[in-house]
């Protein structure tokens, strides 16, 4: 592991010691608890939607979250180690078979769902 | 004016600010900063500190090179700067520096090697537009067009931009925020980015623009006197609250 590797994992096991990040993947429905600070306090947001890509990189990891808000889509990236995001919770775990659903963005409606996973033993 | 010090670039990362905040930072390595030899006033004409950093194989050290690294008893050294600084800052031969020689929020001016592109055409390297795509131009699409006018001057200008050799070449790159150090590992992390590759030595001075912080560590942070040390890190932790009120 070179210097820079070790940095970040030293920074990431200081992260997960106070919050904990569950196992989820593309397709899943997440519910992300964003700090929003509005002038002086300082409250939790829920956006709730589909994610549609995680990319793992270390410190620089992310995942980007779809939601269709007042009839427009609308897409989010998340840092995953950020302190601004409070929560991460896995409301519905998708069966896809792409890493991206970048697809998601040209479709609406009926054609745009994700089939529920059913079998609890793949969900590890 | 004191030292500055030698300093490896490791490579970037990002650090998360309490706050939310994430800053791109660039980590650089001191390696054995030492001082291998001073220049004075009366013997040389000017005052300035001689620093080292890094290892190098005695074999592939020349004998004249030994000689110097083995008046100062210091190991043989990779790289080898002058610094120019004040009378009253002057160290002695063989101290070594350490990373809290800067403090948290001061800003600093870092020089190294540009990296190397190797010979560009004009578009890469001086951003010039090349020729049109059609309308008869023929085979010279990303050439440089026009270099001058007719038989008066009759000449092309001196300093004309053209292709040539790119990146490779000393910059300096000003005001960049020290965001933390580790004593330890003798890390500093810069925001922003520097010049060069990963593994490619750089020079980091205090900022010239702008006064060096009271709580920055005069003449410098040595490793030798521990005595000092805590008075010194006493001092680092107040300066840091006092950027991060401003």
């Amino acid at each position: 592991m070179n210097l820079i590797q070790q940095i970040e994992a030293e920074q990431i096991a200081k992260f997960l010691e106070a919050k904990k990040i569950p196992t989820f993947r593309a397709g899943d429905t997440l519910r992300v608890g964003v700090k929003v600070v509005e002038g002086e306090r300082s409250r939790v947001q829920n956006y709730e939607g589909v994610c549609i890509a995680r990319s793992n990189k270390a410190m620089g990891s992310n995942f980007t979250v779809r939601k269709i808000s007042f009839g427009e889509g609308v897409e989010r990236v998340f840092p995953l180690y950020s302190p601004n995001i409070e929560s991460i919770e896995v409301v519905r775990r998708g069966v896809v078979r792409r890493a991206k659903l970048y697809y998601l963005r040209g479709r609406s409606g009926k054609s745009a769902r994700i089939a529920e996973l059913r079998d609890p033993k793949r969900e590890a | 004016m004191r030292t500055g010090v030698i300093a490896k670039k490791m490579g970037m990362t990002r650090l998360f600010q309490d706050d939310g905040r994430h800053v791109p930072v660039t980590v650089l390595a001191l390696e054995n900063c030492q001082v291998v030899s001073t220049r004075t006033a009366d013997r040389d004409g000017y005052v300035a500190v001689q620093l080292g950093a890094g290892t190098k194989k005695a074999k592939n050290t020349t004998k004249p090179e030994r000689g110097h690294f083995g008046k100062a008893e210091v190991e043989p050294k990779a790289k080898v700067v002058e610094f120019r600084v004040s009378e009253d800052a002057l160290l002695t031969a063989g101290e070594t520096i350490s990373a809290d020689h800067f403090i948290a929020g001061q800003l600093v001016d870092i020089t190294g090697h540009t990296v190397g592109k190797g010979f560009q055409g004009a578009m890469k390297r001086w951003n010039f537009g090349g020729l049109r795509a059609t309308h008869g131009v023929s085979v010279s699409h990303r050439s440089h067009g026009s270099t001058g006018q007719r038989q008066d001057p009759g000449k092309v200008f001196k300093g004309k931009k053209m292709a040539g050799h790119m990146g490779d070449r000393q910059r300096t790159q000003q005001n960049l925020e020290v965001v933390s150090t580790d004593v330890e590992r003798g890390l500093i992390f810069v925001k922003g980015s520097v010049p060069g590759h990963k593994g490619s030595w750089l020079t980091v001075k205090d900022a010239v623009k702008g006064p060096r912080p009271d709580a920055a560590p005069y003449p410098a942070s040595l490793k030798s006197n521990n005595v000092s040390a805590p008075a010194v890190a006493d001092a680092a932790p107040a300066a840091e609250a006092q950027t991060e009120e401003a």
